[in-house]
């Protein structure tokens, strides 16, 4: 391959991004402006709320679970070097509502609901469901579009907060009833060194963040997906590398920005 | 049932006469219109005039740019030159709002329903119902049940479309398309892919629809035969023009070769069965 063409693919390759971030940030800006009928027809997003967030719960609560039970584990043997074992409690929690809720439950959100919307829109694109609705004067992005992206906005941040309270419970399984750290000393630093605002508030606010990013995603590649067998099977696993990837991203800005100096 | 013989018989009159049924007042007017992907030109300046209270077919091979030219009438796309006017308004000079209440007056058929997967037969009729009025449930109810039962299928209300045949599933699509007794209704192909009994039924559903909402109906469509039994005239187009037209007898007498090799089912003709390429002996390697 002469570099003369290598360059062309690089460029063809660099305009094609810039233009579908700029086809994704319309999408986005669409997408709010027609949220109106999200909210003024609330049962339609509830019934999304179901789907994205309800049935995402099993996963989120199983997933949180066996993290959890592992960071008590990891955790009790590596404190136990320092005699700090009491600060077990701390650790998990600390691990958890900072970090790996938000962002395991995201990655986890990313592939169950995510995927399944991508999918889901993709195909009522591809057996002419969304032309259908435009013939009957229905906008698509206020009556299908917005309804998911205002369900996964919402559910996400409640499946974290899901995810870290298992997570919380396996620690506590593992590190007080298995290995027999002391029940008090569990709890009561954990209540003492984790703060509302800084800890917890910081990893809501990240969930809501990815709960943004990972569900615009979806949405768009759905939207955005060739309408037969091919282009909607790529579209979902551009949803979940691309969300994956976006969540890592993101993660490390936030957590610069929320904990430096910390 | 006499007055609509009567009307055909002064119809067959007019046409014997030479007088047009595109003499009457016209609801869709489309007018040197083109239309190019890129620069691959689908459309080259179209012409046709469709009177209310219509059924008009719109017949060529795939590819022709017949759904194209529906996309046109239905606003979906805009033209590169000439314009689609329906009910008088300039479908691509409408705005955003303009088009959805444009809209309001047509339905349209896709070519395998396109029935919201996610909703119950009884609810892709009420579909446009919620959307569009206010009407209280009881009504909408009364509405959708009388729609289903005008296709025949008022017992399936309660099913999902996965749970109905293909046939059934257009006819249900059918009930939709008229929810609102639109003024234009749009087929695109709505005879692919039916078992005889259907395509029969789905044909006369469309005759007997149009007739009694007093609607214009415009249907793309490959099946001669059948659309020849129920529509009044014929628009037939290959590669982006109309190369005949007339009313289905008309038609059926064309000594044109494409319209002759299009009615008649023929292998070969002006539209070849062989695609170009090159010769078939070198091919084969039996020719320097």
């Amino acid at each position: 391959m002469s570099a003369a063409s290598t360059i062309r693919i690089i460029g063809h390759r660099a305009i094609n991004a810039v233009w579908r971030i700029g086809m994704a940030s319309r999408f986005f800006i669409y997408t709010l402006l027609y949220s109106g009928s999200s909210f003024r027809r609330f049962h339609l997003t509830i019934k999304e709320l179901f789907s994205t967030g309800v049935m995402s719960l099993i996963i989120i609560i199983v997933a949180g679970l066996f993290v959890g039970m592992v960071l008590g584990l990891q955790g009790y043997e590596t404190l136990k070097r320092y005699g700090s074992e009491s600060a077990l409690g701390t650790m998990v929690a600390l691990s958890l509502v900072r970090e790996l809720g938000p962002v395991v439950a995201a990655l986890l959100f990313a592939s169950r609901a995510g995927s399944a919307m991508t999918a889901e829109i993709g195909l009522m694109k591809a057996t002419e469901q969304i032309s259908a609705m435009e013939m009957m004067a229905v906008n698509p992005i206020a009556r299908i579009v917005a309804p998911r992206f205002w369900a996964g906005v919402i559910s996400m941040p409640l499946l974290a907060a899901m995810f870290s309270a298992v997570g919380v419970f396996g620690g506590y399984l593992v590190g007080v009833v298995q290995i027999g750290v002391d029940e008090g000393s569990f709890w009561s630093q954990m209540q003492s060194a984790v703060d509302f605002r800084d800890d917890i508030l910081n990893g809501v606010i990240k969930s809501f963040v990815f709960g943004v990013v990972v569900t615009l995603i979806a949405l768009f590649e759905g939207y955005d997906a060739p309408p037969t067998a091919e282009g909607v099977s790529g579209a979902t696993t551009r949803t979940v590398v691309t969300s994956s990837l976006a969540i890592l991203m993101l993660d490390f800005v936030l957590t610069a920005i929320m904990f430096r100096g910390n | 049932m006499s007055w609509e013989l009567l009307a055909r018989g002064l119809e067959c009159a007019f046409s014997i006469l030479g007088v047009s049924i595109l003499s009457e007042p016209a609801l869709v007017e489309i007018r040197d219109l083109n239309f190019a992907y890129d620069k691959r030109p689908v459309l080259k300046g179209i012409n046709m005039t469709m009177p209310k209270g219509r059924l008009i077919a719109i017949m060529g091979l795939s590819g022709c740019g017949k759904t194209t030219l529906l996309r046109h009438i239905g606003g979906s796309l805009k033209p590169t030159g000439g314009c689609v006017k329906v009910g008088g308004q300039v479908m691509h000079e409408l705005d955003r709002n303009g088009l959805y209440a444009m809209r309001r007056k047509m339905g349209m058929l896709f070519q395998f329903g396109a029935l919201f997967t996610d909703m119950s037969v009884y609810d892709n009729v009420a579909f446009q119902m919620r959307e569009h009025t206010e009407l209280p449930d009881e009504i909408i109810h009364d509405l959708v049940l009388m729609k289903l039962h005008a296709v025949g299928l008022r017992g399936t209300q309660n099913l999902m479309p996965s749970e109905l045949s293909g046939g059934m599933a257009r006819r249900v699509a059918l009930a939709r398309t008229v929810a609102l007794d639109p003024m234009l209704i749009m087929y695109d192909e709505p005879f692919a892919g039916l078992d005889p009994i259907s395509l029969g039924l789905v044909g006369d559903l469309i005759r007997r629809l149009n007739d009694s909402l007093g609607a214009t109906s415009i249907i793309v469509t490959h099946d001669v035969q059948e659309s020849l039994k129920i529509v009044d005239y014929v628009y037939f187009m290959s590669e982006g023009v109309v190369v005949a037209e007339g009313t289905p007898d008309q038609i059926r007498a064309s000594d044109k070769e494409y319209v002759h090799q299009f009615v008649h089912g023929e292998m070969d003709g002006p539209v070849p069965f062989h695609y170009p390429g090159r010769d078939y002996l070198q091919d084969l390697e039996l020719r320097a």
